[in-house]
């Protein structure tokens, strides 16, 4: 095979490689969910919901699958509930003196509740899954196979990030987005329609959390529970954070939440059963470091969106 | 009992109608008319969700009369629904507590969940050591270990906002998540009591330890501390120094640092004030209802608070109803899932909903004159306006 030359008992190194592995797999909801937040964000708003957009994209790409037998219209589906679910807050947002932090929570928990309660019928039946690449056949170890087997979600991910970032600093409506996130006096003084590009925003972050839930059911882990999300889609909000509002930062912070949540189950796999609660808990503590890390008292972070900090 | 602030506001302001037109009568018709907003709004929200959710119902070819009967029948329609309401609105007064103090000072603090789990497990952490000690003082290290725990464990989000500048909205959540791992990894390993098998729990309390019922009643003593608590938030919130300095620094920071005022201790202070109530709420569910530490104190309490702050707008006061009426829908939830065939998030829908609405109704305050103080009271603003105008309320 290669001149990796690896023990017969991998140990650590299958540690690493299933870290590996498990980024690349873990990553993608975080992915998706912190790309539209950061469109959303970028145009001055700030949508908590997306931890529920995510469940409920979740469960209705599984039911779709499991009804229709194609996964595909699944992440159509969770795309297009999403999309709704981001309408929603967008809408309602611009009535005056709605707090658009309270109304993310608001809509977390009534996504929750839909998606379980909708959700309660499929968590038995099983759904055709998204199909993966597997980039690893040159190895014959089992175990790089399976880290380098890739989903094509992932694969979409990645360009997205990159058309995203040149989107927003290339195009008219990224500039458009730019001006209204940074200045509402500036973009009203020339003519564009503030609420009406932040509910635009606002609903294309919701159809990317949409699709990111449909990998949570149809990939990675690959079924419905009313668990299945745990938090990610707010460590994704705060991921944005991270980032700097920059998507191809996104895509490395990504990754390296992915590697965090892979920790647990691939110690697990190697037969460290102590402190499997702690290791779960790694991406919630990840987190929470980024977040200290990166935040600041006296000024505004280099790359916040001008009129963000007014709507916190 | 205390459930009926809101039908107290609007038969005083029925009342303030018909008193004499002495100055003083003015003035309480002016307060009327503007309480009277702050209750009719929610109640409005309220009454448009049950609609709304009724409509949904009715769709899923449920009946919506049926499950307006079981929550009634579930939550109020009995002596013994009554108390099984009761014994939900106890945590889920300090819950609310734990969202409404922090509002003061204009954060959204969502983390209630973790210091509850924590506030629990701490108290049944140190009831095993104090084994065979007198009941009395078992008791009041337990709350006292709750307490301190609750305090530090959002006290230290407050610290973070206040001097970090971190977002204390996600940083409480996360600690949430966090404070649940934690509790996990405790209860299945060094406070694991080994002869818990099916269910990993704590080391079950001395009979002394236990916290007993009201007298008369079957509903703890969770409660009565609870309405205690409401009501002295609302005597620091309202009628103190340090309320009003909490109030000034929400409304703008930048004015309450040049006047002075501590604002980053304001802050540290109020969050883990929050934080330990929420946990003394843990400590009541271990002392009163378990009696020990175990998964079921993930109970959901702390999100079903945060809804409760705000459909009572943040007031301390308006807590115990709203938390009653939701402590209701809560208990009648199992009654409904085995009448009507729904599944358990039946009740979240609602809440969800509820929530919503609520937070849509904020873009109604001071839309309608009816509630205008001054319309009702100002005399100056009411000459310039029809005398015989005044619609009632």
């Amino acid at each position: 095979m290669s001149g990796l030359d690896l023990p017969g008992d991998l140990g650590l190194w299958s540690v690493l490689l299933a870290v590996i592995g498990g980024a690349i797999r873990v990553s993608t909801p975080f992915l998706f969910v912190s790309l539209g937040e950061t469109i959303t964000e970028r145009s001055g708003r700030i949508n908590l919901g997306l931890e529920g957009t995510l469940v409920f994209g979740a469960m209705s790409a599984y039911a779709t699958a499991v009804l229709t037998g194609s996964a595909w219209a699944g992440v159509a589906v969770a795309g297009l509930a999403g999309g709704l679910f981001g309408l929603l807050h967008g809408w309602i947002c611009r009535l005056p003196r709605v707090n658009d932090v309270a109304l993310g929570i608001a809509l977390m928990l009534f996504g929750s509740g839909l998606a379980f309660f909708f959700g309660k019928a499929f968590i038995q039946p099983s759904a055709p899954q998204l199909p993966a690449i597997p980039f690893g056949n040159w190895s014959d170890l089992a175990q790089v196979r399976a880290a380098l087997q890739i989903n094509v979600l992932f694969l979409i991910g990645a360009a997205l990030s990159v058309f995203l970032w040149w989107a927003l600093r290339n195009t008219r409506i990224g500039l458009v987005v730019r001006i209204v996130g940074d200045s509402t006096d500036a973009a009203r003084a020339m003519g564009y329609d503030v609420d009406r590009v932040r509910l635009l925003a606002t609903g294309a972050g919701g159809v990317l959390a949409g699709i990111g839930g449909a990998y949570l059911s149809l990939y990675y882990p690959g079924s419905w529970n009313e668990g299945i999300s745990s938090g990610q889609g707010l460590m994704a909000v705060a991921l944005v954070v991270f980032a700097r509002w920059n998507p191809l930062a996104c895509f490395g912070a990504a990754l390296l939440f992915g590697g965090a949540g892979a920790l647990g189950p691939a110690l697990q796999s190697v037969g460290v059963s102590q402190g499997y609660y702690l290791f779960y808990a790694a991406p919630y503590v990840l987190t929470l470091g980024v977040l200290i890390a990166t935040s600041s008292p006296n000024h505004a972070l280099a790359g916040a969106p001008g009129e963000l900090g007014q709507a916190k | 009992m205390v459930a009926d602030t809101a039908t107290t506001d609007a038969a005083s302001a029925d009342s303030a109608v018909a008193a004499p037109r002495a100055p003083a009568g003015l003035q309480l018709r002016a307060w009327a008319a503007r309480r009277a907003e702050a209750a009719v709004i929610p109640l409005g929200a309220l009454a448009l969700g049950l609609g709304l959710f009724s409509l949904f119902l009715a769709s899923l070819g449920k009946s919506p009369a049926a499950f307006l009967d079981l929550v009634y029948r579930g939550g109020f329609g009995s002596s013994f629904a009554l108390q099984n309401s009761l014994q939900r609105a106890a945590p889920l007064l300090f819950a609310a507590l734990c969202v409404a103090l922090p509002a003061r000072l204009g954060l959204v603090v969502i983390g209630g969940e973790g210091a509850i789990v924590l506030g629990g497990l701490a108290a049944a952490a140190v009831a095993t050591p104090l084994s065979g000690a007198p009941g009395g003082l078992g008791i009041a290290l337990m709350a006292l270990a709750a307490l301190l725990t609750g305090a530090l464990w959002l006290g230290a989000v407050g610290a973070l906002r206040a001097w970090r500048g971190v977002n204390e909205t996600i940083a409480s959540l996360l600690m949430s998540y966090i404070a649940i791992a934690l509790a996990n990894h405790l209860i299945e390993g060094w406070l694991r009591d080994p002869a818990s098998l099916n269910k990993p729990s704590t080391r079950t309390l001395d009979e002394a330890f236990r916290v007993g019922p009201l007298p008369g009643l079957e509903v703890h003593w969770g409660l009565a501390v609870g309405l205690v608590a409401c009501l002295l938030a609302w005597v620091l919130t309202e009628r103190t120094t340090l309320g009003f300095a909490a109030r000034i620094a929400g409304g703008n920071v930048r004015a309450a640092q040049i006047q002075g005022l501590p604002v980053g201790r304001l802050i540290t202070g109020f969050t883990a004030l929050g934080g330990a109530l929420a946990a003394l709420a843990g400590f009541f569910e271990v002392a009163a209802v378990h009696g020990n530490a175990n998964g079921s104190l993930v109970a959901g309490y702390g999100y079903t608070g945060i809804l409760i702050a705000f459909l009572a707008r943040q007031n301390p006061l308006a807590i115990p109803p709203v938390a009653f009426l939701l402590g209701g829908i809560e208990a009648s939830s199992g009654l409904i899932q085995r009448r009507l065939h729904v599944p358990d998030a039946t009740i979240l829908v609602l809440e969800g909903l509820l929530f919503l609405l609520v937070l849509m109704g904020e873009t109604l305050y001071g839309r309608f004159k009816v509630f205008s103080p001054h319309l009702w009271g100002d005399k100056q603003a009411a000459a310039g306006l029809k005398p015989s105008g005044a619609p009632a309320p």
